[in-house]
């Protein structure tokens, strides 16, 4: 079975669970308190009843309930995600300009953590029992064990208050009017204390396991194997040990990758971070159901996204998957 | 002794604290010889494998060399560095180990981890190792070396690893070869396969090879001398056929006389009605399948039809992948057959549905293979044993003096019953299990590969019970093993399957004297030591009670 014939089916099955959220949604809508039209209204500020009926008319809701939801879910499929009354913009519009500043905040994390995580839980693995590996652990653990808002606001303190070293929040410096270049190294600065705290948390996520899982493998027969071939230790622990021992490290990857849109909200809203994290947090504040929908459903595509790409990557590394037959 | 190429001397290897000895080996002397194949035989904890693992250096951490020599070349290689040890591993001395299945790295072609050991010591190129791996792949008689090379860990069956583990050591033709077990968790086939492999290579190379094994009937097969281990001891050590013909210690004839031999039982009566009737069973497995891609199919039982009269046992033999669990599976009904009846007792346990199967459950009952996993660990012994008749209506009181009389009737006694799994031996631990099948008051039970994991000494005592079990109690069972030794000795007829089909039915003098089919022949020619099992059992009969 080939590698394409799978990433065939699972867009496949994608399409379908993309279409069964939007339905979801559309039921969602119409769960929350009182119609569409009374919130619009609401939000609009007049609740007359001749007003509302424009707003019935006017959205479809006068429609039999299963046209509506056709409506709805065409909707979807052509990317028409509604209007947020609230930021008088498209909510496909508000989202494709915070999408940016999210993926880049959370990749960076990403990749941070994913790299660092693994090099100090090899590094502690190699060196179990010893002092350095304590070290390694505790500092984990410590990272770990302290809230993200906390370890952001020391950040702030530290780094932008008292040293004055790196900007405390926003994207960019307001108002610059820096591009090119330039631009990218002032919104740089601006990433690297987000990042950083956000991809610590993980880092020690991804260490812990690590190592566990390195020492885990280094008990395997094959390893034994492997000495007995004559094979040097780096050479071992290389090969053998990490390749294996990797394997559940690519899983929750995958994991935490589907995360990377609604997971930063904490990080996002210290650094006033202008991404789909805190347009989510404002948006639930304000009553805003279009938005909300339209961030879940972004986060759920991506959410399947990422899962397919974990896939593939498994299959990559362990050619036991979906080699079976 | 001349030609000794490693001799040692007072080996003694210290346990870490808190063992249950302090050393795992103590005072081991002994030599190697070119060309020779030496077994070292011993039952689980008698040392044999940390005494290779210590001249390979690859004792378990804690584990160390407490005192004693062991020369090779003119140099103790229990003193060497570990830079000059890894340049003696692979090159040197060569290791296969038991587990084919998990001693190979399974994201690694065959041919990359053949090629490796090139690569750890540093010789040839890269296209040269590749070479080389391809022509050891076609030394150990892999088929289709091309693909073989090509070929990750997962796609080859556990013969066709054990040879590659082969290929493997032989890489850098050794002066020694470390055998640990290389055949135990392979079928008789394949195992006679790789004993002559093992022999042929022997004689190719001259090179010496340290075989550990706790099977007499391998140490019949291949071995030139014997060392028989006992509790970190040398306890006998002789020429082969001195030792296996006339044992010194008594310890080694135990293990000898422990063996199941060729001897068979007489016939049981039998009595009507059958205790189970399988009717054209058929139990299909398909894998696979999705959405782009059809399943594969494999007729795991394929038109069954046998019958166990009541009081009879009967054996159910064959390889791996043959059936033969599948089909103790679905007569308890942990598989649901596609077609086909069971009758126990006249009720069809094929066709019942859940709550009617778990009333009539108690009729048929399993003793499973690995008595470690097979009790819950967090139960204590009582109630792994009255849970069961307490869910059939059985007041608890009584089910749980019942529970008592069966732990005294398997031998463990009442006391028992307070205790948790993990204070009890395996043997101990399979008592249980069979006290366990028995609190049901089964009408069969279904023994499935239940001593394989033993100990033969332990073996036989399990085998006693059973023995003496189905006298008092007339049981019926099926009895299901890759062992054509241990189901000659306990059983009234014999079952042979391939491939989901029974080849051979009938008693079990018949079966194993006179087969009539060319697979269950084949099967009893890879038995190790066939040969001198029958010449032996013959010996014994003879000879006055």
């Amino acid at each position: 079975m080939s590698l394409i014939s799978t990433i065939l089916g699972r867009l496949v099955k994608a399409v379908i669970t993309l279409l069964a959220i939007a339905v979801l949604n559309f039921f969602l809508i119409h769960a929350a308190p009182g119609d569409p039209a009374a919130v619009l209204a609401g939000e609009a500020g007049a609740a007359d009843p001749l007003f509302i009926e424009q707003l019935r008319a006017r959205f479809g809701l006068d429609q039999p309930f299963h046209i509506q939801l056709w409506t709805y879910v065409k909707n979807v499929m052509m990317l028409d995600l509604g209007y947020s009354f609230r930021q008088g913009a498209p909510v496909i519009e508000l989202i494709a300009d915070r999408l940016p500043a999210t993926l880049l905040l959370t990749l960076s994390a990403f990749v941070i953590s994913l790299s660092l995580g693994i090099a100090l839980g090899v590094a502690a693995a190699a060196r179990v029992g010893r002092v350095s590996d304590s070290l390694l652990t505790t500092l984990a653990l410590l990272f770990y064990a302290t809230p993200l808002y906390w370890a952001a606001l020391m950040a702030v303190l530290v780094f932008s208050v008292q040293l004055g070293w790196l900007p405390g929040f926003g994207y960019e410096t307001v108002g610059s009017g820096y591009s090119g270049l330039a631009r990218a190294w002032d919104i740089l600065q601006h990433l690297i204390l987000p990042a950083m705290t956000l991809g610590l948390f993980f880092m020690a996520v991804y260490m812990r396991m690590t190592r566990a899982s390195m020492l885990e493998v280094s008990q395997m027969d094959f390893v034994k194997t492997a000495r007995a071939k004559g094979l040097s230790g780096p050479v071992i622990r290389r090969r053998h040990i990490l390749r294996n021992a990797l394997l559940p490290v690519v899983t929750l990857a995958g994991l935490q990758a589907g995360q990377l849109i609604g997971g930063a909200v904490l990080t996002e809203t210290v650094f006033a971070w202008p991404g789909i994290g805190r347009l989510m947090f404002e948006s639930l504040g304000a009553r805003d159901y279009n938005t909300i929908l339209g961030v879940f459903l972004v986060s759920a595509a991506m959410v399947i996204l990422f899962n397919i790409l974990t896939d593939i990557v498994y299959r990559i590394v362990d050619p036991r998957i979906g080699a079976k037959t | 002794m001349s030609n000794a190429i490693l001799s040692i001397h007072d080996l003694t290897i210290d346990l870490p604290r808190g063992a249950d000895r302090p050393h795992a080996v103590e005072d081991v002397s002994f030599d190697l010889n070119t060309g020779e194949i030496l077994c070292v035989v011993g039952e689980s904890g008698s040392g044999k494998s940390m005494t290779a693992n210590a001249l390979m250096g690859l004792l378990p951490d804690g584990v160390t060399v407490g005192k004693g020599r062991a020369m090779f070349d003119g140099a103790d290689v229990l003193t060497l560095s570990e830079v000059k040890k890894q340049a003696m591993r692979g090159a040197r001395i060569g290791m296969i180990f038991q587990e084919p299945m998990t001693a190979l790295n399974p994201l690694m072609r065959i041919g990359e981890q053949i090629a490796e050991v090139f690569e750890a010591h540093k010789l040839h190129t890269r296209a040269e190792r590749r070479a080389r791996a391809l022509a050891l792949v076609k030394e150990v008689g892999l088929p289709d070396p091309e693909k073989i090379v090509r070929a990750y860990p997962f796609q080859l069956s556990g013969g066709q690893r054990q040879r590659a583990m082969i290929a493997m050591a032989l890489a850098l033709e050794p002066e020694i070869l470390i055998a640990d077990e290389p055949t135990t968790a392979l079928d008789v086939t394949t195992q006679a396969q790789i004993l002559r492999l093992i022999l042929a290579l022997r004689d190719d190379r001259g090179m010496a090879v340290m075989f550990i094994t706790h099977d007499f009937g391998v140490v019949a097969e291949i071995a030139d001398r014997v060392i028989v281990m006992r509790h970190g001891l040398i306890v006998e050590a002789g020429m082969a056929q001195q030792v296996l013909e006339s044992p010194q210690h008594d310890y080694t004839r135990a293990l000898l006389d422990a063996i199941p031999t060729g001897k068979v039982p007489e016939l049981a009566a039998v009595h009507a009605p059958p205790a189970l009737e399988i009717r054209n069973l058929n139990k299909i497995y398909r894998t696979g399948g999705g959405l782009f891609r059809t399943g594969r199919e494999v007729r795991a039982v394929n038109d069954v039809t046998l019958t166990i009269a009541k009081g009879e046992v009967v054996g159910l033999v064959g390889e791996s992948g043959s059936g033969k669990s599948t089909l103790g599976r679905a007569v308890v009904r942990l598989v649901t057959p596609d077609s086909g009846q069971v009758l126990v007792g006249g009720v069809d346990l094929a066709a019942l549905d859940t709550a009617e199967l778990r009333k009539q459950r108690h009729r048929v009952q399993m003793v499973f293979q690995d008595p470690y996993a097979s009790l819950n660990p967090r139960h204590r012994v009582l109630r792994s044993l009255s849970d069961g008749p307490i869910a059939k209506g059985v007041p608890k009181a009584q089910a749980n003096a019942r529970a008592r009389e069966l732990l005294d009737i398997v031998g463990l006694g009442a006391d028992a019953a307070t205790r948790f799994p993990h204070e009890f031996s395996g043997g101990q631990r399979q008592r249980i299990g069979i006290a366990r099948a028995l609190a049901m008051d089964p009408e069969l039970i279904i023994a499935d590969e239940a001593v394989s994991a033993l100990d033969v000494s332990i073996q036989a005592q399990v085998l006693e019970l059973l023995a003496e079990l189905r006298r008092k109690m007339g049981l019926s069972i099926l009895f299901i093993t890759h062992d054509l030794r241990v189901a000659a000795q306990v059983c009234d007829r014999i079952a042979v399957m391939q491939h989901g089909r029974l080849v051979e039915v009938g008693a079990v003098r018949d079966v194993f004297h006179s087969p009539k089919e060319t697979y269950t022949r084949e099967l009893l020619a890879a038995v190790p030591g066939a040969k001198w099992a029958v010449d032996t059992a013959v010996t014994k009969q003879g000879a006055p009670a």
